[in-house]
């Protein structure tokens, strides 16, 4: 069977740490940074998981910063 | 495969919007106005219309849209905006003009505007966006608040002898015979995301076959103003809001 694995990129500077991508993920792949900070001060979020992704973008589609980038691939 | 390998741009299957511009946006972390303006951009771009748009900004925390999406954009006065995109929309007939309004631009201060420019069935999308408070001016009561809600000006919450009812406008609108399309969509889970995209396409597509007015409006969420997370600003709108405000077309006119 064909597995899909995903990946996302999280554009650091724009993150406010609103947690909704954390929210949206149905895999658990995302987090909060639980300490470090953007230049804003915000707690970005990252990817805590990442073999977990299997890059279905509900994450970028909730994000209100539109600072996410979904990559997939299928292996065969 | 490791995640260095799997980012690549051939593996890319969602980008930021190219219509979207590089400036950070002023709004609160996990305000709604991000994803509407997201959707919007990428709407404009699917349709190919990015060089005809006209957009109009309102005033209200929408007040700086014109610095996040790279569209042509007039600024109107409060609650004014559908008056200006009528004016945009008869001067330059081949233009598509879009309205972006919250519920104390539309609702309160340019109910007037807003009903007459529907009435009258201007070839406009006006995009509204309800978070039944005034979010820029520090959490206020709208005429939207709910009963019960509390706000800086109702601190014990919206009482109905005192204040009024919440007031349901597409409802109205869609009374009107001028309107071609109004829904009402939320953008709190990605599959309501999805639709409230869908909803914009067509309002769109609307506008450019000069259907008449179409009104989308945008249940969406103030956690500033609320004063709560965005996560729970969340759960509060799918528990309250969406029981006064259901979600749907309201009116759906084929041809």
């Amino acid at each position: 069977m064909a597995k899909v694995q995903g990946a996302v990129t999280i554009d650091v500077d724009r993150c406010k740490g609103c947690d909704l991508c954390v929210v949206a993920c149905p895999t658990d792949t995302l987090a909060l940074q639980p300490k470090d900070v953007n230049d804003r001060g915000y707690h970005y979020a990252y990817m805590a998981h990442p073999e977990a992704c299997t890059g279905c973008a509900s994450c970028a589609t909730v994000c209100p910063d539109g600072c996410i980038e979904v990559y997939r691939v299928v292996i065969k | 495969m490791t995640v260095e390998e799997i980012i690549k741009p051939e593996n890319k299957v969602y980008a930021r919007p190219e219509l979207l511009t590089k400036n950070i946006t002023h709004y609160c972390p996990g305000c709604g106005h991000g994803v509407v303006h997201r959707l919007v951009a990428e709407v404009i771009k699917e349709l190919g219309i990015e060089e005809k748009t006209v957009g109009v900004a309102p005033v209200g925390c929408a007040v700086f849209a014109y610095n996040y999406i790279d569209v042509d954009w007039v600024e109107a006065a409060h609650g004014r905006a559908p008056a200006i995109a009528t004016a945009i929309s008869r001067l330059y007939p081949e233009d598509v003009v879009f309205t972006y309004q919250g519920d104390g631009d539309l609702a309160a201060i340019g109910t007037a505007e807003t009903i007459h420019a529907a009435n009258r069935g201007e070839n406009i999308v006006i995009v509204f966006i309800n978070n039944a408070i005034y979010g820029m001016t520090g959490g206020q009561m709208a005429p939207t608040t709910l009963l019960g809600q509390k706000t800086a000006t109702t601190p014990y919450g919206r009482r109905a002898d005192l204040n009024g009812f919440p007031i349901k406008i597409s409802d109205i609108l869609a009374q009107l015979d001028g309107t071609c399309y109004v829904t009402r969509q939320a953008v709190y889970t990605p599959g309501l995301v999805r639709k409230t995209k869908a909803a914009l396409k067509k309002a769109f597509q609307n506008a450019m076959a000069k259907r008449g007015t179409s009104i989308v409006e945008v249940v969406s969420n103030c956690p500033s103003g609320w004063k709560m997370t965005p996560e729970k600003a969340n759960e509060w709108l799918k528990e309250h809001m969406t029981e006064k405000y259901p979600l749907g077309d309201l009116k759906d006119v084929k041809e």
